[in-house]
């Protein structure tokens, strides 16, 4: 690999190659190499047609700070949710932070902590997952994260094993990310049988501060495992989120995923998940609320490669201001995959004038015995259900309110975990309260 | 209680009602029969404050107030209470949630203090026995793939709650089983009382049966065009709409 391509990434993406065990090597100059011939993607790209990353490309990003800045544990509170008894590893401006982290006594097999530990002490676990079930031939931010990625979750839930504790990854940037580029890896492992549950958070203290974030997750549902992901994305409204969640699911296991977007100038979120097996069942739920300039992607793709697996998929948005919001839903049935039961559905709920949303299924079908849906909707507040809430005398305003968080509600229903629960329906509410309070 | 005089309303270049005059005292019961089209189901949507129509003449007063000068919400703290033919469904908010957030609305409207969730259990264990429910039903989002039935006795169980002075059912009959119509009717029975009045709008004399009125009004064409007792409705099931238009008609024109 040339020094330029070295220097270019170094300099552009705030990604010098990090170091890792040998085997990590190889995979880490190849997805560098990788992204030095492809570079950022550009509006010609049909996968980012839709949402201008010329911000991101354009601005040279310092690498994030290695060291966490010193944060007390209350400054986490508004961020912390469930249990205390809950398993919580904390990522200050991207590298972990032993103080702040949480990890109560865990049955025995359950490996959970910080992946930069766990490449040092480079188990037999990481060479079998790690950029296994995240291609970087895929696209050029998980390339950049490959090549770049210092720090992140890891959990590993042994055969059988039914975690009963969930475990949260909070990123938190601090105004030292200000100009920096934060490059976190998950890697989530559930082997044959076990259940989980997972929450990925990515906050900030520095609301005022422009930073980067291109996250990696990759996730392993093995024969007969239970898992629910969540991911909640509250960054900076200046800074710019990328994330891909990559699942790899294997007979009859049961995935199911809550994307929830509220920050971000420009936040996109990817979410592959590839059924490699017989009866599996995925779930992926999705909510983003918009304002302001905000600009808020969900690309879903889901890869139904053998038979009699469901997947079922609703995201829904609420938009206002002159925030736009991009759905791309991917549904992918090989020869194979007969009797596929998948169905899609995108709705959105547009609060003014100048929001804007481009939704796009794609369904690629190449078996007949299937039955795939897919529906997407852009609407308004209801008129007559208005009328019906104020003829109850509930406020105009506050009519508008319940009707909006209804409209969410719907889709945060689905969260199996009811803290999670809670914590979504606290965040809209929340932003409802400052939104049109 | 409410005076209504003169009403003309449109929905955008229609007019729908054409001059309706009608006085409902504290207690009473009105029932306001009429065909398809004749503008029974706007003048209870009117009341309500319904957007869609534009009150073009006429004044409506409800207890020495301008009803027609206050916004839905406010003449729902007021104490109106339409009852919708079409009530709306809210996928993501419990039956529950919904009228305590409306009940609490019109305690704060009135100066009271707001009721807690606790406390909001024990009243509706109560207003769930004027519907014939369990508590099940309020943990179900609001009329959210509820049946027909299901859809107007919740309305009933909302009017039970909010206790209004004034309740208006639009067509709270239709689509309802007779199993349905009598608890329905059984409710609104129950809620009778000496201030309590209500406009009973039906198209069928059926529900009269159930709901006995104090009096019936026939509109036609956007005005009242006959008024009774109880019999004339019984009159109108023997003898048709048509009867009412022709009785009209030779009235009017013996006037003329």
């Amino acid at each position: 690999m040339s020094e330029a391509v070295l220097q270019d990434l170094e300099l552009k993406a705030g990604a010098a190659i990090a170091e890792g065990p040998e085997w990590l090597e190889p995979l880490r100059r190849a997805a560098a190499a990788r992204f030095g011939a492809v570079g950022f993607p550009s509006s010609r790209d049909e996968e980012w047609r839709f949402t201008p990353i010329a911000p991101i490309a354009q601005r040279i990003w310092r690498p994030a700070p290695g060291e966490p800045a010193a944060l007390r544990l209350e400054q986490l509170n508004p961020f912390i949710f469930g249990h205390p008894e809950w398993t919580t590893l904390v990522f200050v401006d991207g590298a972990y932070s032993d103080p702040l982290s949480r990890v109560p006594v865990l049955p025995s097999g359950v490996k959970v902590g910080s992946l930069a530990e766990a490449l040092r002490e480079n188990g037999g676990l990481l060479p079998e997952h790690l950029t296994r079930h995240a291609p970087a031939d895929g696209s050029p931010f998980t390339a950049l994260n490959t090549a770049a990625f210092r720090d992140g979750g890891l959990l590993h839930v042994p055969a059988g094993l039914d975690l009963e504790c969930p475990v949260h990854f909070v990123f938190v940037t601090t105004s030292a990310a200000e100009g920096t580029a934060i490059h976190p890896r998950n890697l989530i492992v559930v082997e044959r049988g076990a259940r989980a549950s997972v929450i990925e958070s990515y906050v900030t203290l520095a609301p005022e501060s422009a930073y980067w974030t291109n996250a990696v997750s990759e996730v392993s549902a093995a024969e007969g495992s239970w898992l629910e992901h969540t991911r909640i994305q509250r960054e900076s409204e200046r800074a710019y989120h990328v994330g891909l969640s990559h699942v790899d699911q294997r007979r009859d296991s049961h995935y199911r995923s809550f994307s929830m977007a509220m920050g971000g100038a420009l936040a996109r979120h990817n979410l592959h998940v590839r059924l490699n097996d017989e009866n599996i069942e995925t779930l992926m739920y999705g909510l983003y609320i918009t304002r302001g300039e905000q600009v808020v992607d969900n690309h879903t793709a889901i890869y139904h490669d053998q038979p009699n697996c469901r997947s079922w998929e609703v995201y829904k948005g609420v938009l206002d201001g002159r925030s736009r919001a991009v759905f791309n839903g991917k549904v992918f049935v090989q020869p194979e995959a007969q009797k596929t039961d998948a169905k899609q559905t995108n709705r959105n709920l547009l609060l003014s004038d100048g929001a804007k949303v481009d939704t796009k299924p794609q369904l690629e079908i190449f078996a007949d015995d299937v039955r795939c849906t897919h529906g997407a909707t852009v609407g308004r507040l209801d008129d007559v259900a208005l009328f019906y809430a104020r003829s109850r005398g509930v406020p105009h305003a506050e009519a508008e309110r319940l009707l909006i968080y209804a409209f969410a509600a719907e889709v945060i229903e689905e969260v199996a975990l009811e803290p999670v629960r809670l914590e979504l329906d606290r965040l809209v509410l929340e932003r409802l309260e400052a939104q049109r309070g | 209680m409410l005076e209504i005089r003169d009403l003309r309303a449109s929905a955008g270049d229609k007019e729908i009602l054409k001059g309706i005059n009608l006085t409902v005292n504290p207690g009473e019961v009105h029932a306001v029969m009429g065909p398809n089209g004749s503008g029974k189901s706007t003048l209870a949507q009117v009341l309500a404050g319904h957007p869609a129509y534009e009150v073009t003449s006429g004044s409506v007063l409800y207890e020495g107030r301008d009803l027609l000068d206050l916004e839905p919400e406010e003449r729902a703290q007021a104490g109106v209470f339409l009852a919708f033919q079409y009530p709306v469904e809210i996928p993501g908010v419990t039956n529950a949630y919904f009228l305590r957030a409306a009940y609490n609305e019109i305690r704060k409207a009135r100066g009271e203090e707001e009721i807690d969730s606790m406390d909001f259990v024990d009243l509706l264990e109560e207003k769930l026995k004027v519907v014939d429910w369990g508590p099940e039903i309020m943990s179900r989002a609001v009329n959210s793939g509820f049946s027909g039935g299901e859809k107007k006795r919740n309305e009933i169980l909302q009017l039970a709650v909010l206790e209004p002075r004034l309740a208006i059912l639009d067509e709270t009959d239709s689509g309802l089983d007779i199993d349905a119509l009598r608890i329905v009717a059984a409710g609104v029975n129950t809620l009778r009382s000496q201030d309590r009045s209500f406009i009973v709008v039906t198209h069928y004399q059926r529900l009269l049966n159930y709901i006995v009125p104090d009096f019936v009004h026939v509109l036609s064409n956007g005005r009242i065009a006959m008024s009774g007792g109880r019999d004339l409705a019984l009159e109108l099931e023997a003898r048709g709409y048509e009867w009412v238009d022709a009785a009209a008609t030779a009235a009017s024109g013996a006037g003329a």
